[in-house]
């Protein structure tokens, strides 16, 4: 019985859970809430993950009411996907959240924050599940206007002026993205996305429907931080809150590329989104800019919440990359490095910000030599920052075979090649990190520095074990990801 | 214990090793004899293997399916057999001189220093048994990585910048050229399992197969084929003890390995003879061995001259492998064994002199054969052997080489060798000459010293023995190299 209802919990739980949330008084008790409500996220998520592989997509009609005239939410293998990462990677930061915010923040904002989470987390999972386009805006409104606020309460004033740009810019984002649906239902009169999949052919290659999709693909690229409109990000993330860095970096941009998935592919119905424009040479060129240029900023970027968020755009890149190359290799790259990807970002984030919890700001010369008084934390660093460069054995390394597999298919060796060679600007950046932790003698003033708190290592490790663990046993993710692929594709 | 066990076993022990040397940090006495316990039996494990080898066993592990394709998959076969028991016989002499050198010399750090050494003979030994290209190339890259910590060792700033240098060509190379080449024979012949005649011989046009060697020629830089020979002088950086396994045996033997085992097993000897798109090969690998000999001619300090000097003896290797003949692929074979033990022998006499004398320029060695005579007795073997003179076992590879390279009216090659004889004897014999023969400065040599402390003395006569053993009783590492050119 309430297996049936499953999709609809997967948002409704959290939703509900966050003004209940905020009634609380203490920290300790929103924190406990919440921490209860982020891990049944994924019980639901691989309870409908395993629905899906078995029984094929699941459609749930919200009130009983029938689609397209009620809203639907409509589960296929890529969604399922997605939900499964958006809520493990919610869980997952979730013991970390406490000790670094009690750090951060007093005690009535922690209330707010876990509030706030809890709203960005169902309006994540939302726009994931839902099979509604103006579902998808109102989700977007709600996960976006909750990370403005994850993001100003962070300890820097430089997170008010981050928030902000972050603000106006989603804004646009999200505004386009309507006025785009708005199109859209104009010449389809539905929103529903399956129905619109049905009814855009007859209404193909006219002109609205090419103003709908570049105001789609240009609100979407803005939320997913596609170059170069990536500007938002890098301060977004260097200044939000250690742990809401960490759980937006590894979740909210994957969502945006989600959606881009499903109209690329379900909506506008595979190649012809990117051919009809003339555009997959010019999507492919951005990618490869968004993989080469910020990855040279962060070679030479200090401060290292920074220097990742850079990181991110590059990986990105690859994401994108592998949409543009429009085939089943290039799509499971770049589906499985959605997850590979949140992996070793939210990885890397949270323990950057187990070194912030005792240094404030993180640059490259204050963690000179940190690697002796923090051996967990650095030994962590270096497996994530290994992925990073993606050297076999890491999902780093899985990702990268299957967009360079997908580049030779198309006989492009070149791009072949420049996959790989980027790989080399990652080692420089991320061999920059390990040689001054480690091999640098430590600055004067540090010398009480010490682990995290046990509860913040575990959440690190466990994302750092993963990211070493589908490098080496990828039946699951790839699997699940080659599958996804083909469901886009339409190819059985 | 069946052989695929020992196999595994023997690249779990040093990695095993490795924890408990962790362990055992604080206590100077457990750490090393762990070391030497951890370096014992992987050799005992290795030899063990031998009489299946020889006996044409070719243990393999079930392969390990990571992506489709994408196999871990581990087999022994003679090369990779003759590499394992190089680098583990030689683990055994190395921890010992370590011991000596490291505790002498005051060194700090001296438990990351052994934990990062199990490590990177953990990844030889799978480089060594690799059964794909895959394997190898995770081994490889492990091997980098595991020995990067040893070249930052002294952490003062010219270690740093070696230490950048050394990752980035090494895997920058790696990962540019040697991934991207593995990627193509993936999916031009479906499978990168190591097959003998080759996988690539029926779906690659010759000029793609000559691209292919290029792209695994510069993408292993670790065989310092010129120009990617840069990142060995810097890694002189090191303690002796890493720049003599590790920089003269392990790490740049798995790179002239790799490329001998992708000749054998991936192009194919006969295959690329056929098509003949290799040549070029011959003459990179010609040229390295004469320039390199040249700048070593000019080096004063020793550590960099051994180290250029050991850039242009793995081109020795290349050269073997390239000359495409059963006769040349044993030259290659046991030049990979007889210049380990050379060398390192070498480069024990280089450390010991440093730590009984504080000497490391050239110019500042005469007459010191008169205070340390076991030391550079070893060192004029050692020299012997580079230069191909019996009774040393340089002369058993060059033997091989030079008939090869006349058997196959290789002129080309067979000047080199001539050329590099005299270049080599120019470089070596005027150190034996300064050390025996020269007398000591008026100045003295600053403090009054004797040998070395004698862990490393004996180390170093150790493997003055072995090269001269290897002269005398080459049999083992010529039934496995003749097993590997299909001539037994």
């Amino acid at each position: 019985m309430i297996a049936a209802h499953l999709p609809a919990l997967q948002v409704v739980i959290p939703l509900l859970a966050a003004p209940i949330c905020a009634m609380l008084r203490r920290g300790s008790h929103a924190w406990a809430w919440t921490m209860v409500v982020s891990w049944a996220m994924p019980v639901i998520a691989f309870a409908i993950l395993l629905q899906v592989l078995e029984g094929g997509t699941i459609s749930y009609w919200l009130g009983s009411w029938e689609p397209p005239w009620g809203i639907e939410y409509r589960i296929d293998t890529v969604n399922a996907f997605v939900l499964v990462l958006v809520s493990v990677i919610g869980a997952v930061v979730m013991p970390y959240a406490r000790a670094s915010l009690e750090r951060e923040m007093p005690a009535d904002r922690q209330v707010w924050y876990y509030t706030m989470y809890l709203l960005c987390l169902a309006g994540l999972l939302g726009m994931a599940a839902t099979g509604d386009a103006f579902n998808v805006f109102v989700f977007m409104e709600i996960a976006s206007l909750s990370s403005y606020v994850l993001i100003a309460l962070g300890r820097d004033r430089r997170a008010l002026v981050a928030a902000y740009q972050y603000l106006i810019v989603g804004t646009i984002g999200a505004t386009f993205y309507v006025i785009g649906v708005g199109f859209l239902y104009v010449m389809t009169g539905t929103l529903n996305i399956a129905d619109l999949a049905e009814r855009l052919p007859l209404v193909e290659n006219q002109r609205p429907v090419l103003i709908a999709l570049t105001f789609l693909i240009v609100g979407l690229s803005l939320k997913l931080a596609l170059f170069p409109l990536h500007f938002w990000l890098p301060g977004a993330y260097a200044y939000a809150p250690s742990v809401a860095t960490a759980f937006l970096a590894a979740s909210a941009t994957k969502v945006a590329i989600y959606l881009i998935l499903r109209f690329f592919f379900t909506v506008f119905g595979g190649s012809y989104p990117l051919a009809g424009l003339g555009v997959p040479l010019v999507w492919i060129a951005l990618s490869l800019a968004a993989i080469v240029l910020p990855s040279i900023t962060a070679i030479y970027e200090k401060d290292v919440k920074r220097m990742l968020a850079l990181s991110s755009v590059a990986q990105i890149g690859y994401i994108t990359l592998g949409i543009g190359l429009l085939s089943e290799a290039g799509l499971t790259g770049s589906i499985v490095h959605l997850l590979n990807h949140g992996l070793m970002k939210g990885a890397l984030f949270l323990l950057v910000g187990g070194i912030a919890y005792s240094k404030g700001a993180v640059t490259v010369d204050r963690i000179a030599g940190m690697a002796r008084r923090m051996p967990l934390t650095f030994a962590g660093f270096v497996v994530a920052g290994l992925s990073m460069v993606g050297v076999p054995g890491t999902v780093g390394f899985v990702s990268k075979w299957y967009l360079v597999l997908a580049a030779i298919e198309r006989g492009w060796w070149w791009l072949a090649i420049l996959v790989v060679a980027s790989s080399v600007l990652s080692l420089v950046y991320m061999g920059r990190l390990v040689e001054a932790s480690y091999f640098r003698p430590s600055a004067p003033d540090s010398t009480d520095d010490q682990e995290m708190p046990r509860s913040m290592l575990a959440s690190a490790w466990v994302l750092v074990a993963a990211c070493v663990y589908f490098g080496l046993d990828t039946d699951l993710t790839v699997r699940v990801a080659a599958q996804a692929a083909r469901t886009l594709l339409g190819t059985p | 214990m069946s052989g695929v066990t020992t196999l595994l076993l023997a690249m779990a022990v040093p990695l095993a090793g490795a924890l408990l040397i962790a362990l055992s940090h604080g206590r100077p006495n457990q750490r090393e004899a762990v070391t030497l316990v951890t370096a014992g039996v992987m050799f005992g494990l290795v030899a063990s293997l031998v009489p299946e080898v020889l006996a044409g066993g070719r243990p393999a592990t079930q392969p390990w399916s990571i992506l489709p394709g994408l196999e871990l998959r581990f087999t022994l076969e003679p090369l990779g057999m003759l590499f394992a028991l190089v680098a583990s016989s030689l683990w055994i002499v190395n921890s010992m001189y370590s011991i000596g050198y490291m505790r002498s010399n005051d060194e700090p750090r001296q438990t990351s220093f052994y934990v990062f050494f199990a490590v990177a003979l953990a990844a030889t030994l799978g480089i060594a048994f690799a059964g794909n290209l895959f394997t190898l190339f995770l081994f490889y890259e492990l091997l980098t990585l595991s020995t990067y910590p040893l070249v930052v060792h002294k952490q003062n700033a010219e270690a740093l910048r070696a230490g950048r240098t050394y990752l980035l060509l090494l895997i920058g190379s790696s990962i540019v050229f040697f991934l991207p080449a593995i990627v193509w024979v993936s999916w031009t012949a479906g499978t990168t399992t190591f097959t003998l005649g080759g996988v690539v011989s029926d779906v690659m046009t010759p000029d793609e197969t000559g691209w292919l060697l290029a792209l695994f020629a510069i993408g292993i830089g670790k065989a310092a084929i010129m120009p990617m020979h840069r990142w060995l002088p810097v890694a002189m950086v090191a303690p002796t003890p890493v720049s003599a396994l590790l920089h003269a045996v392990a790490v740049v033997k798995a790179g002239v390995f790799s490329i001998v085992k992708i000749t054998v097993y991936v192009i194919g000897v006969e295959n690329l003879a056929r098509v003949g798109s290799g040549d070029w090969l011959l003459y990179v690998a010609g040229t390295t061995v004469i320039v390199a000999s040249l700048i070593a001619l000019t080096q004063d300090n020793l550590k960099r001259r051994l180290a250029y000097s050991t850039v242009s003896q793995l081109s020795y290797v290349v050269l073997a492998a390239a000359i495409l003949t059963p006769t040349s692929v044993i030259a290659a074979a046991l030049h990979i064994a007889a210049h380990a033990f050379g060398k390192i022998t070498l480069f024990f006499a280089a450390g010991s002199i440093y730590t009984a004398a504080h000497k490391t320029e050239v110019s500042e060695l005469d007459g010191i054969g008169r205070r340390m005579p076991w030391t550079m007795g070893a060192f004029a073997v050692g020299a012997l052997s580079m230069v191909g003179v019996p009774p040393a076992a340089g002369f058993t590879s060059k033997w091989y080489l030079a008939s090869a390279a006349l058997a196959a009216g290789q002129h080309f090659a067979l000047a080199v060798i001539v050329l590099s004889t005299l270049l080599n004897a120019a470089y070596f014999v005027p150190i034996v000459y300064a050390a025996f023969l020269k007398p000591e400065p008026a100045s003295g040599h600053g403090h009054a010293h004797g040998e070395a402390p004698w862990p490393m003395v004996l180390a170093l006569v150790t493997t003055a023995a072995g090269t001269m053993l290897l002269f005398l009783v080459p049999n083992l590492p010529l039934a496995l190299a003749r097993q590997l050119a299909g001539l037994s």
